[in-house]
């Protein structure tokens, strides 16, 4: 799809919020819970999240778009779940990343989708899916073609869901080409979020991403292309934002291509409001039948990725937690639960009553959560400012969980890794790790061990709920050390515990603090299912 | 002269269908078919056929 790449849920994107929340940008902290607000913090006053700031960062209006959406706010992709309906499969670009042939359940990766709906199709599987997942706040169209290439399928789904499901927030993805004709029809259906996908602002760049677009009834190839299609992002992203639509722009990541143009890019949407930058890593294998893939084009190492994330951090909020979902995924951010919501499913299922009060209920209660997770966070990070050992270190931890921002899961049962950094004066989220499960049917693969560990191979330690004595063994050796003595707890304060644990170590002799090396970003498709 | 959609290998991705000029283009239970007795190739409407345009699939859609 050409809006959002080639990724498939793949570790580490980035978003990286931009600056036009800079004027407001008093410095949150946190302070109240409440509201909380992705991640906040931010080290050094840049966030980790999309939005990095919390309720005093920004006026109301626009906490309230961002505060309960799982891809604009970090914080809240722990405890919110989107949804996305495959019913746009046109497209009016064609992306070098992007191959829309491709339909595999076991292919997880933007502009992939096993099944393609009508509009009312898709309103009914939205209704069904909300009223039995109360977290799911958000619905969205990418794909796999392009939102905007498909008007009248797009928006007449997003009519039809504002009148039955007015509490689901609406968002699309667009390529950006058809942007500027159609914003109008955008805010007339109360669509708050935009992602448009930018990966370039430099034509001759551009003409090496984007074989063709289609445009004025003709197909128009290189440069020429790329400078017509670079004026229109351009163009849509200024009219969104004078109209106070967020947006989020997406780049793909791709190593000799764009990856030094993509500080630019940054620089470029941010001085046009972008809300958000997400910086995600191309995916490219030769079984996808891209044209990346085929020419052999790689994508990026876990630590190049955050290079680039890192470098255009200087003012722009970066989105680190985007799992390059797929064009029909359902669930949290780092599950898919599509294949319980497929069309023959649904026609089995009785017409749901749509329950506004249960999904506020739930909704509520996440806010306790919130509020509780803030104030573990922030005795946490007292605790590490005071202590005294070690004070420079700055190191990785990978995370087990299953959601609810607590650290949950069974080591042999992640197939996705959150990765945060931790200092003694910051816990902040900066990306996360796909892996196929190690452990199936009950038993660990012992040929799939390798993988995990190189996949988290960058990080000093890993938390988890419990942990065979194998995989312990072989995490061990390779200088990851694994951690099960934060059950339950909320990931941010059990990193910090760890982390403080750590350093009295290393300040102690106890143990010796070496630097870590690269991980792998993982390519392939994803076929870990759970047993 | 007309265009035909070689079934083998479309996709389905519907992005031929709207950009017709002449409404040639059929739908039957997720194939796609241009009908002979409307398509003209575009002519008098545009310099290119329009399906074969915006089609993503090399070769899928072919003058016959």
């Amino acid at each position: 799809m050409p809006t959002s790449a080639p990724t498939g849920t793949q570790p580490g994107t980035t978003y990286v919020s931009m600056g036009h929340l800079k004027p407001l940008k008093i410095k949150l902290e946190l302070a109240s819970a409440g509201g909380g607000g992705c991640g906040t913090t931010g080290g050094e006053g840049k966030a980790s999240c999309g939005s990095s700031d919390g309720p005093q960062d920004m006026p109301a209006d626009v906490w309230d778009k961002v505060k309960n959406h799982p891809c604009y706010s970090e914080e809240a992709h722990h405890h919110f779940a989107r949804m996305h309906v495959a019913v746009a499969p046109a497209c009016n670009i064609q992306c070098n990343y992007c191959n829309r042939k491709y339909d595999c359940s076991n292919e997880s990766r933007p502009g992939v989708v096993s099944q393609k709906l009508t509009p009312e199709q898709a309103v009914r599987k939205v209704l069904t899916v909300a009223s039995a997942i109360p977290q799911m706040t958000v619905l969205g169209i990418a794909g796999p073609g392009d939102a905007l290439a498909n008007p009248k399928k797009t928006f007449d789904t997003m009519r039809e869901l504002t009148a039955r499901a007015p509490d689901i927030k609406l968002c699309l993805s667009t390529n950006g080409l058809a942007l500027p004709e159609m914003v109008d029809e955008i805010c007339k259906h109360n669509i708050d979020h935009v992602t448009i996908t930018i990966n370039m602002v430099d034509p001759e760049i551009g003409a090496k991403i984007y074989p063709w677009i289609f445009w004025d009834h003709r197909r128009i190839t290189g440069v020429e292309a790329a400078t017509i299609l670079h004026q229109q992002q351009m163009k849509g992203l200024e009219m969104l934002t004078a109209r106070g639509v967020l947006t989020k722009i997406n780049s793909v990541l791709i190593p000799g291509i764009n990856d030094q143009h993509l500080m630019e890019v940054n620089r470029e949407v941010k001085k046009r409001g972008a809300f958000l930058h997400n910086i995600m890593p191309l995916i490219s294998e030769a079984e996808h039948g891209t044209v990346f893939g085929l020419t052999g084009q790689r994508g990026p190492s876990a630590q190049e990725l955050k290079a680039v994330q890192d470098a255009c951090m200087g003012g722009a909020n970066l989105m680190r937690h985007c799992r390059q979902c797929r064009a029909d995924a359902v669930g949290l951010l780092g599950e898919d639960r599509s294949d319980e919501f497929t069309l023959d499913k649904l026609d089995d299922m009785e017409e749901v009553v749509y329950d506004l009060e249960k999904r506020k209920a739930y909704q509520d209660k996440v806010e306790l959560e919130r509020a509780a997770q803030h104030a573990a966070k922030q005795q946490a990070l007292a605790a590490a400012t005071a202590l005294d050992a070690a004070k420079d270190l700055k190191v990785l931890v990978a995370v087990a969980t299953k959601g609810g921002g607590r650290v949950n899961e069974h080591f042999g049962h992640v197939t996705e890794f959150q990765v945060f950094e931790v200092s003694a004066a910051q816990a902040h989220f900066v990306g996360h790790r796909r892996v196929d499960q190690y452990c199936q049917g009950g038993a660990g693969d012992d040929e799939q061990l390798p993988s995990v560990v190189r996949a988290i191979n960058d990080c000093h330690a890993v938390l988890v709920a419990k942990i065979g004595a194998c995989p312990r063994d072989e995490l061990m050796q390779a200088g990851v050390e694994p951690v099960d003595s934060y059950v339950g707890e909320f990931i941010e304060k059990a990193a910090l515990d760890w982390f403080n644990d750590y350093r009295a170590r290393v300040a102690s002799g106890a143990v010796l603090h070496q630097s870590r090396g690269d991980a792998a970003i993982r390519q392939g498709a994803y076929t870990a299912l759970a047993a | 002269m007309t265009h035909k959609i070689n079934s083998d290998m479309c996709t389905s991705c519907d992005a031929c269908e709207p950009v017709c000029p002449n409404v040639a283009i059929r739908v039957k239970s997720g194939i796609y078919t241009i009908d002979p007795k409307k398509c003209n190739d575009c002519e008098s409407h545009f310099d290119d056929p329009q399906c074969v345009s915006i089609c993503p699939v090399d070769d899928c859609i072919t003058e016959v």
